[in-house]
């Protein structure tokens, strides 16, 4: 028995005789399936602002989801109160969903062999808050140091350790033990002329050690705090369609809203996505490959088991432009019969799973970057991104540089305001016309956004040139 | 103090007397001040998709968060454990953290003589949103979905159609003998119908009503009828030219132009410098003829509640009055900073220290029809949707994706997407040059139809 079986079979004393009567009266109506996902979620967060430890925070959330699912509909029904009693009232609730005789759930559970991708923490994380904090103090006071022109600096901690127990009625039996950790620094730099702002942040399921070693604060608070003094000087950006380069790393959020979501599988078992029917069709240039890889060590958006017990594993979606594959659940890959490719997230206990991205980059080129740069006579080079969005359905995505720079002559010029660039999922990344050898994935920041459930994601991307793509600035 | 909005049942009293209690042993624990939220809810929802059930999911769930001040120093707990066993965690984990952080002479909860509620029955709860049985409520999704595909041959396809009903009960206590209590409640109906046109081109958009009370929700078969006029209006989008004309907002688009003016006036926002109107209070930042309120008092509304995060009573607060910035929105904390006083406005989720929320925050309505407004226009673009979040509320920035129709000679016209719009908060909020008759609150924030001159529009 692991750790985290052991949590929830001594202290909250479910045994596998339980789990097997829940089951039951889940399936007591009939139903093709039906699961239960245990989650004990403890968390610890702190700010420091103006310099001073503000704010600290910790708590705890623990409960039960049971799903039924019948044909293409889905009861659910979760409780925060692990004694038997409830949970098997939750069960009843979400057994109304199915219309038919019992059925009965398989005998005896198999636990598959996982990942083991990340460092299983221990859940008393909070001995070390003194040491939390003192990395937190440690960036407030670089980011002032880098630059008289930094005038507010807000820098934050969060932990969190996710233990997970999932069991289905097909002897599914899964658990997880899943530390997150991710740290922040916004700051404001004024001079006479003018006001910007500079953020930066890393993380990923990695212990306190990786802020000390790797990451350390003062490497978050110099690339906030020079962001935001560059942006001192930005001047307007341009408008209209023009020759796009993105730097590596985080604007890889380019194939999160372009692509990612419009491959999620539940939008394409419905018919409701822009990419729907174009399995095996070129929605991208032969020069890029794009894969889903939930295996990747240490990452944010990394887990040993999705949220429904399955292992995760590497999808390729693209493959030298042609689209290859969907985002599964265990849900629309029964429905549309298709592999499950261990992308059934949810947010928490309260949330119904459904098809989420994991790490998503594109695979490195042959261009060395700056040949990239070179070759764009005038165009955009954008190297920071704030947040994004898709509508699935007509395929429209923006994303919103944070930090850019004009590209004159093959040359990098004028560091330019904010701007949003929009293009159209199915066919931007047939734009792409090089691709560099300097794959990246972003430091550990970005969450997703899906029908109001948030789940940590992980982005990359080489450096990439898009021939033309509409960037939203103020300049004719 | 100890007063309520609602006849006290037994439950209530329960979850009144867990917080009270919580916050007299944190007292006990050494904490010189207090403070406990105890939230219980319940939640229903279903979809129907083409005619079927695609998920029904019903549940209820409690949580406590507490909030302790050691002198000047102050850290937060919450848990969804109410034995005895995991309330003393609570208290004890809020005193050990409460020790390791700094000393800040402003923080603290309210002065005595600034707590208190609104009296009276401010309508925020009715028991009739969990009165339908579970087939009615599946079917009200049924039928705002059936209306919206049965409107046109080319509602092809649906995310679906949606009912939601939710109570919820909110207790705070404090240290100086405050208890508030309340209750509230809310129902929906939307549907989000798929429209495809003859070259396979599919366009999505939705409509929704809610209401705190079932009487009041708008049928579905009018959420149906509309949510498909929205996704029609959409087909057959094309790309348009980079171009300078006015643009005129949809009021549910002009919401979020409202919700960067909460931002921007956001109290956080001011004494961290992070905002382009801190320090701007009396000056001229806006046309004329904008006025913008934030009302925490207004029976029925969204953003109503008798008491705020903090225990301080709502109010209304006119934020901008004919273009000139009159007040922030602020709670104990920011209003310390700044030296002034708190508005009321204080948001207190279970963890953290608290944030600024606004009440029912809206922009008072001018005289013309969205007609007359669009009819003035000769070359302009009506905007129906915004994508991203590209808003800077440092500089003022502004760039944003946009989907909507364009204006010709005073009609509107062809669908046009993957466009952006750009400019200026500080030069938008001066742009605005007509405002609509056509407020109406669907949920907290509400705008009428707004022009605003001089923004960029990028496109080929």
């Amino acid at each position: 028995m692991t750790q985290n079986q052991s949590l929830f079979f001594h202290k909250f004393g479910i045994t596998p005789t339980d789990l097997q009567r829940y089951l039951g009266e889940a399936l007591s109506a009939g139903g093709d399936y039906a699961d239960l996902y245990f989650e004990y979620l403890t968390s610890t967060s702190i700010s420091v602002d103006e310099s001073i430890v503000k704010s600290a925070s910790q708590g705890i959330s623990a409960g039960c989801g049971i799903r039924v699912l019948a044909g293409e509909r889905t009861g659910y029904a979760y409780t925060d109160d692990l004694a038997p009693e409830k949970i098997l009232r939750a069960a009843r609730t979400a057994a109304l969903i199915a219309r038919g005789p019992a059925k009965v759930p398989i005998e005896g559970f198999k636990e598959h062999a996982g990942h083991h991708l990340y460092p299983v923490a221990s859940p008393s994380a909070d001995a070390d808050i003194a040491a939390k904090l003192a990395l937190v103090m440690r960036a407030d006071r670089a980011a002032r140091a880098y630059d008289p022109r930094i005038v507010q600096v807000r820098s934050g901690y969060f932990d969190e350790l996710r233990q997970i127990l999932v069991v289905g009625s097909d002897g599914t039996f899964a658990s997880d033990v899943q530390p997150l950790a991710r740290f922040t620094l916004h700051c404001v730099a004024k001079s006479p002329e003018s006001s910007a702002k500079g953020s930066a942040g890393g993380g990923g399921r990695v212990g306190i050690d990786y802020f000390q070693t790797e990451k350390t604060p003062e490497h978050f608070a110099h690339e906030a705090a020079r962001q935001a003094i560059i942006q001192l000087d930005a001047r307007e950006a341009p408008a209209g369609e023009m020759e796009v380069v993105l730097g590596p790393g985080w604007p890889g959020i380019l194939l999160h809203e372009a692509i990612g979501h419009g491959l999620e599988a539940d939008f394409n078992r419905k018919g409701t996505s822009a990419f729907s029917g174009m399995l095996g069709k070129r929605v991208a240039s032969d020069k890029c490959t794009v894969v889903d890889n939930g295996t990747l060590p240490s990452r944010r958006g990394s887990i040993n088991v999705d949220d429904e017990g399955s292992p995760t594993q590497n999808t390729v979606l693209i493959e030298k432009g042609i689209l290859k594959g969907f985002l599964s659940d265990k849900l629309s890959s029964r429905l549309m019969g298709m592999p499950d490719t261990g992308n059934g997230r949810r947010e928490s206990y309260e949330h119904i799973p459904m098809p989420r991205m994991t790490n998503t980059y594109m695979l490195p080129g042959p261009h060395d970057p700056e040949e990239i740069i070179r070759s764009v006579k005038k165009g955009l080079y954008a190297v920071n991104f704030g947040g994004g969005q898709v509508d699935i359905t007509n395929g429209k995505f923006v994303f919103s540089a944070s930090e850019a720079y004009m590209i004159e002559n093959g040359v990098i010029t004028a560091p330019l305001k904010n701007c949003t660039l929009i293009g159209n999922g199915p066919d931007a990344l047939t734009k792409v016309s090089m691709v560099g050898s300097d794959l990246q994935l972003d430091e550990g920041v970005g969450t997703c956004g899906k029908d109001g459930q948030s789940v940590p994601v992980g982005v990359g991307i080489p450096t990439l040139k898009l021939d033309s793509m509409t960037v939203g600035g103020t300049a004719r | 103090m100890a007063t309520h909005t609602e006849p006290v049942t037994s439950a209530e009293a329960g979850l009144s007397d867990l917080a009270v209690s919580v916050v007299e042993r944190a007292r006990q624990a050494g904490a010189t001040a207090a403070e406990a939220v105890v939230r219980e809810g319940s939640e229903f929802s279903t979809t129907v998709r083409m005619g079927e059930v695609e998920t029904l999911k019903e549940s209820g769930a409690r949580a406590i968060g507490l909030r302790v001040f050691v002198g000047q120093r102050t850290a937060s707990t919450y848990s969804s454990d109410f034995s005895d066993d995991g309330i003393q965690r609570l208290v004890d984990g809020a005193l050990e953290l409460a020790h390791v952080t700094s000393e800040d002479p402003y923080a603290g909860i309210p002065e005595p003589s600034q707590l208190g509620l609104l009296p009276g029955d401010l309508k925020l709860y009715y028991d009739d949103v969990y009165s339908l049985p579970p087939e009615e409520r599946i079917d009200y999704a049924r039928r705002a979905e059936r209306a919206a595909l049965q409107a046109d041959p080319r509602m092809k396809n649906s995310d679906g159609g949606s009912f939601d009903a939710a109570i919820g009960h909110k207790v705070l206590a404090n240290s100086h003998g405050f208890v508030g209590s309340y209750r509230r409640s809310y129902c929906s109906v939307s549907a989000a119908p798929i429209a495809q046109d003859d070259n396979g081109n599919m366009q999505r958009d939705y409509w929704f009503s809610l209401s705190r009370t079932l009487s009041q929700l708008e049928s579905p078969e009018s959420v149906g009828r509309e949510a498909a006029r929205r996704t029609l209006r959409r087909l057959g989008a094309r790309k348009i030219a980079s171009t300078q004309v006015p643009i005129v907002l949809d009021p549910l688009v002009a919401g979020s132009i409202l919700d960067n003016i909460f931002d921007a006036v956001n109290g956080d926002a001011i004494y961290r410098q992070s905002s382009f109107l801190a320090g701007k209070l009396g000056e001229k930042i806006a046309a004329g003829n904008i006025t913008v309120v934030d009302d925490g008092t207004i029976p029925g509304g969204f953003g109503t509640e008798p008491f705020d995060g903090e225990g301080v009573p709502t109010r209304r607060t006119v934020v901008i009055e004919n273009g000139v910035l009159k007040s922030y929105l602020l709670n104990t904390y920011t209003a310390k900073k700044l030296g002034m006083q708190t508005t009321g406005n204080a948001s207190r989720g279970l963890a953290g220290t608290p944030g600024i929320g606004a009440g029912n925050f809206f922009l008072q309505k001018g005289e013309r029809t969205p007609q007359q407004i669009i009819g003035d226009v000769k070359r302009g673009l009506y905007v129906i949707q915004f994508l991203g979040f590209g808003v800077n509320m440092v500089t003022g920035d502004f760039s944003r994706g946009v989907s909507g129709l364009w204006i010709e000679n005073g009609e509107l016209t062809y669908p046009v997407e993957e466009i952006t719009v750009a400019g200026n908060l500080k030069d938008m909020l001066n742009n605005i040059s007509e405002i609509g008759n056509d407020l109406k609150f669907r949920g907290s924030l509400a705008a009428p139809t707004l022009r605003i001159d001089g923004m960029m529009i990028a496109g080929e």
